[in-house]
Formats: C-alpha cells, sequence, structure tokens
C-alpha cells in the first residue's frame, strides 16, 4: 500500500506547489487576460524576501515573511501594471514579450543584489523533521505548504465570492463594458486584481524558499508548468486550477514511479495537449455567447 | 506600387550581391562570426512569417532548431565511426549497442531530408492538434514554450541516446575552423539564408500569405468565407519549423557543435528579439535584426554579460512600447507618412478594429 500512498503524498505535495504558482496567475492571466511572465520573478522576489527577512526574524520568519511578501511583489506588480501593462490591453502576445523583457531585467537585479550563487534559508527548527503515519514519510515542510496553499484558496474563494470587490472583479471579466455602464471603475478593479496576482506569486515565493535554493532563476523554472495548470483548468476558475494543479501533480508523481521525472514532464505535455483536444477552453468554462 | 516593387528587387540585389561579395572583402574575423548569425536569421525569417504575417506566437522555436541540429549532429557523428562501433558518450552511460533510433541517421539520403522533415511533421502534428481546435492566440505561445521546456529535460536526462547536457560535438568530418573553409562556409550559409529568404517572400506574395494576414487579423471571417484557418496556419507553422530546422542544421556545420542549453525556453525567446527589433512582418527586417541582434548579443556579453541581460531586456520593452512593428514598421510608416504630405492627400483611415478579435 505505501508504494501507492508516498507518490499519492509527493503528488498532492507536488500540485499544492503547482497551485500555489498558478493561484496568482489565475488573477493576472485568467480574470485579465495579461500572460505575465515576470510572474516568475516576483515569485523569486518573494523567496529573496523570505531570506532577507529570515536573518532579521528568526523562528517566527515565515509568518513576518508571508505578509511582507505579498505587500512586496503586490507592489512590484501594481507598478507594472500601472505603467506598462495598462498599455496593452487587448495586445496579450506583445504583453507576452513585454514582461519577458521584465523579467530579464529582474533576474539581473537579483543576481547583482543577492550574488549569482544561490542563497539558503534555514528552515525553522518546528518545521524541520518529518511527520510518519503508517509507514508514510511526509516532510513537515510539504505539510506546511499544503496548509498554507488550502489557506489561500480559501481565502481567495471568500474574497471573489462573498466581498464586494470580489463580486466587481468577476463582473469586470465576465463583461468589461456592461461593468463599466454600471459603474464599476474597470481601470481601478484591474489594478487590485493585479496587485492580489501579484501579490500571491510573493506568497508562493516565501513557501517555496526553504524547498531548495534560491536563485535568480527560481521562478522561471516554475511559470512554464504553472501557465498549463491554468490553462488546463480553464481561464480564471479557481476550482479549475485546483483541480488542474492537483491532476498534473499526482500525474506527475505517478509516472515518475514507473520512468523518471523527464519522461514525467513529457507525459504530462502530451497529456495537457490531449487533454485540450477534449476540452479546448479548459476544465470549466465560463460560459459565454462570444465566439472564441 | 508597381514602382515599390522594382525597389524591392533592387535592393534585394544589392543586399545578396554584399552578402556573397562580403565574403571576399570582409577581413577573416567576420567572414569567421557571421555564418552563425545567419543561422539565426534563417529561423528568423521562420518566425516572421509565423508570427509577423500569421500572428502565431511560436515561443518553442528552440525545439525545431534542435531537431536540425541532432540531426545533422547525429549524421556527422555516426559519420566518425568505424564500423560496428558506438560514439563514445553512449559507452561512458553504459549502452553497448547504437540504439534503434540512431541507426537511419548513419545515411546521408535519410538525414539530409530529415533536417527539414523531421521538424515539419513535428509542426505539423501540434499544428494540426492545436489549432483544429482553436487553441489560439497566447494559448498557443505558452504551450510551444512547454515543449521547448520538455524537450530540453528530454534531451538532458538521456544522456545515452543525446549525450546529455554536452550534446554532440568533436566531429571530424567539418573540421571547418582549422581548415580555412571559413570563405566557403560563409558562401553556403549566406546562399541559404537568401534561398530561405526568397521562399517566405514568395509565401508572403502569394494568395497564400494574403490569406495568412488575413488569418491573423480576422481568423472568425476567414472561417465564415469558407476557409480553413486550421490548415493554414498549420502550414505557415510547418513552413516555420522547417527553416528553424535548416537554421540549426546549418549551426552544426559552422560551430561544431549542438547543446540542449542553446534550445530551451530562454534561447527560444532569445530567438524572437531580433525577429521584433527588426519587425516582425517584414522578412527582411526580420533577418536583418537577426543578424545584428545575435552580433550585439556576442558582443556586448563578451565586454560585460550583465550590462547585455540588462539592455535584451530593455529592448523587449522599448521596443514593444514605441515600436512594435520594429524599425521595418517605422520605416514603412515614415515613408507612407512622407508620401502622404507629398502628394497632399489625407492619410488613409485605419481599418477598425475586428470586434470579434478584440476580446482573444
Amino acid at each position: 500500500v505505501a508504494n501507492l500512498i508516498n507518490p499519492l503524498v509527493i503528488g498532492v505535495s507536488i500540485g499544492a506547489i503547482l497551485l500555489l504558482v498558478a493561484l496568482g496567475l489565475t488573477f493576472t492571466f485568467g480574470q485579465m487576460g495579461v500572460i505575465n511572465m515576470a510572474h516568475g520573478e516576483f515569485i523569486m522576489a518573494g523567496a529573496y524576501t523570505a531570506y532577507v527577512l529570515s536573518d532579521l526574524f528568526g523562528r517566527m520568519a515565515i509568518f513576518v515573511a508571508l505578509p511582507v511578501a505579498f505587500l512586496v511583489t503586490g507592489l512590484m506588480g501594481l507598478i507594472l501594471e500601472v505603467t506598462l501593462i495598462r498599455h496593452f490591453y487587448g495586445r496579450p502576445l506583445d504583453t507576452l514579450l513585454l514582461t519577458w523583457g521584465v523579467s530579464l531585467i529582474l533576474q539581473q537585479l537579483a543576481r547583482d543584489l543577492f550574488g549569482a550563487p544561490g542563497v539558503q534559508v534555514d528552515v525553522p527548527g518546528w518545521l524541520q523533521g518529518q511527520l510518519t503515519v503508517g509507514g508514510v514519510v511526509v516532510e513537515w515542510v510539504r505539510v506546511f505548504d499544503v496548509l498554507l496553499v488550502a489557506g489561500c484558496v480559501t481565502a481567495i474563494w471568500f474574497y471573489l465570492q462573498r466581498t464586494r470587490q470580489g463580486r466587481r472583479m468577476r463582473a469586470v471579466m465576465q463583461n468589461r463594458e456592461l461593468a463599466g455602464v454600471s459603474g464599476i471603475a474597470a481601470s481601478r478593479v484591474d489594478q487590485r486584481t493585479f496587485f492580489i496576482g501579484s501579490g500571491l506569486a510573493g506568497i508562493a515565493g516565501v513557501a517555496l524558499a526553504p524547498l531548495g535554493a534560491i536563485v535568480s532563476t527560481l521562478g522561471q523554472s516554475y511559470i512554464v508548468d504553472a501557465f498549463l495548470v491554468v490553462i488546463a483548468g480553464g481561464l480564471g476558475q479557481l476550482r479549475g486550477a485546483v483541480f488542474a494543479a492537483l491532476a498534473l501533480g499526482l500525474l506527475n508523481s505517478f509516472v515518475q514511479v514507473w520512468t523518471d521525472a523527464s519522461i514525467a514532464k513529457v507525459v504530462v505535455f502530451v497529456v495537457v495537449i490531449a487533454f485540450l483536444q477534449f476540452r479546448p477552453q479548459g476544465l470549466f468554462v465560463l460560459r459565454t455567447r462570444s465566439l472564441t | 506600387m508597381k514602382n515599390r516593387r522594382w525597389i524591392g528587387y533592387a535592393v534585394f540585389v544589392f543586399v545578396a550581391a554584399w552578402l556573397l561579395a562580403g565574403s571576399v572583402g570582409l577581413q577573416e574575423y567576420y567572414v569567421g562570426i557571421f555564418p552563425k548569425y545567419f543561422c539565426y536569421a534563417i529561423v528568423g525569417v521562420g518566425i516572421a512569417l509565423a508570427w509577423g504575417r500569421g500572428g502565431m506566437l511560436v515561443l518553442g522555436q528552440g525545439v525545431y532548431f534542435g531537431l536540425g541540429a541532432y540531426t545533422m549532429g547525429m549524421y556527422l557523428t555516426l559519420s566518425d565511426l568505424e564500423p560496428g562501433k558506438i560514439p563514445d558518450f553512449m559507452s561512458t552511460n553504459g549502452r553497448s549497442t547504437l540504439p534503434l533510433l540512431w541507426k537511419p541517421f548513419a545515411h546521408a539520403w535519410f538525414a539530409i531530408p530529415a533536417i527539414v522533415i523531421i521538424p515539419m511533421v513535428i509542426a505539423g502534428v501540434i499544428g494540426l492538434l492545436l489549432f483544429r481546435q482553436r487553441v489560439r492566440g497566447p494559448y498557443f505561445a505558452i504551450i510551444s514554450q512547454a515543449l521547448a521546456a520538455a524537450f530540453v529535460i528530454v534531451l538532458t536526462a538521456q544522456p545515452a541516446f543525446t549525450g546529455g547536457s554536452s550534446g554532440l560535438s568533436n566531429f571530424s568530418a567539418f573540421p571547418v575552423v582549422e581548415t580555412g573553409q571559413l570563405r566557403e562556409v560563409y558562401i553556403g550559409v549566406a546562399v541559404a539564408l537568401l534561398l530561405a529568404f526568397l521562399l517566405g517572400r514568395q509565401l508572403v506574395r502569394s494568395r497564400f500569405g494574403r490569406l495568412l494576414v488575413a488569418i491573423r487579423d480576422a481568423e472568425d471571417r476567414v472561417r465564415f468565407l469558407g476557409y480553413d484557418p486550421a490548415l493554414f496556419k498549420t502550414l505557415t507553422f510547418m513552413v516555420a519549423a522547417g527553416l528553424a530546422g535548416v537554421g540549426g542544421a546549418l549551426y552544426v556545420l559552422v560551430v561544431g557543435s549542438v547543446t540542449p542549453s542553446l534550445l530551451g525556453v530562454v534561447p527560444s525567446i532569445a530567438l524572437l528579439i531580433g525577429v521584433a527589433v527588426g519587425g516582425r512582418a517584414s522578412l527582411i527586417g526580420a533577418a536583418a535584426g537577426s543578424v545584428a541582434v545575435a552580433y550585439a548579443s556576442s558582443t556586448l556579453s563578451d565586454w560585460s554579460p550583465s550590462s547585455w541581460t540588462y539592455l535584451q531586456g530593455a529592448l523587449f520593452i522599448i521596443v514593444m512600447v514605441f515600436a512594435p512593428k520594429g524599425l521595418a514598421g517605422l520605416i514603412s510608416s515614415g515613408r507612407d507618412g512622407l508620401a502622404a504630405r507629398r502628394s497632399k492627400a489625407p492619410a488613409p483611415v485605419p481599418a477598425p478594429a475586428d470586434v470579434a478579435e478584440v476580446g482573444v
């Protein structure tokens, strides 16, 4: 049984990390249609925030780092939106290359600030070690990440479904003109959406920080998979992202049991393409009467 | 209009003559480095077709570049071997026999056409699968990028098949640099670039090219007119992939090695920057931009790697903000403006944006 449960646990943990990275994208890409290639660099900035704060705050640094990273990367996102992306709505491909340029600059900035070799965040004592349940070993860090992502998803769901601001956000996403006519300041909502989406990247960065060395390309290694999650899940669909991240995580870990990590990557890619044959719009679709 | 076409031919003949004559007058140093940039320019012509004309942002051209390069690399590796032997990297990675996949690449009649055919077939399959389902715009871009990521991971993780992260190198068949065949290589690659350009130009000028632009600007309208956009997009994507394959194969001949680090997500996007700077919709702009940016890249990154990264990032931003159509776009809009002022006619009214495309 442990043979089956172990990949299950690892799969859930991979899925949780994928989801954490993809959550911010469901806002910026899903809700606004902006492909922000610099999202990965916001994650990297979040991880470096955790690194800087871990020296200052010691044991409980991670709890300080989460809100601080959210603010730091959220502000970075807000600045990006106000200065550049705002002028690029309706030109998704240009946005992609524009933000790629931003991401190159941010990466080099990180190398100049923190040095090219990776830095480590010490895992606080209470997160070290493993949880052993019936022969299955789980690292506490991974348990923490799963709990964190569960908390984030709940908070986002509550925000989108139960608050006034969230309702406005959904309105702008579903029909921008109509929302504007109803008195919603769409550009203000855009800025807020971008702030939250980018801020979530910071939280993902803090969560990723203890899992390995922090390098300037940290975000880039996750971003491609995260975009696949959003596409497979359906644009702007929170539950779609949850299901897709879990499915891809589990697929990854189970294929790895039979073959190896590189084949698993290819299998995931092939499965996503095959899946798009059946559901080109992703797992969940917002029903509209538009052509696309 | 006829006048302008005549000018186009004159420019082409001038550039062609300059490219070829350059091999005689040019300093040894430049004859040595430029063929490599011409390889990127061949890829760039393909990108200009797919992206500039067809509206498909191909973020993973490294895959097709790599397929061409590895095909050539495998052929060169095998042609160095005595019969019955296997390449060194295979035996050090624990293989004792040549993989079945490698066998056909020993024959030139298979390997040389395969440089074009393998990338085109793969692009054809992916293109049909995606475009049939109307996966387009950013979705297509991201999936093509994901393919580049997966491709590199596989190449790196299977060293017994592919040479792993050190790739394929040490071909004795083409010791280009040592034997002083620089000028021959230069002319060969320059001719290939000119042929690629002529092919692209022919496509752009044909009805196919017009349809492609129509699909880019209003895909749904083209569908309503009874055409199948998926088919035309797939064909264009295949041509771009084939050109990338040729570029990759020539790159191996020029440089003498291929490694996965040339093919991943980052190098694939780097292929785009030259095209974007030169002008995505203009073939000559794309080719010239690719050469210029590749030259600037290697010169500047020798001088100071970090400043080149900053500059590259800034280039992406500046081009997208101020000149989305690149230098070629600036030149042609300047020329149109000048012509309009001279004839004192009002500038042409831009066509209204297509409603169906705004939401993409």
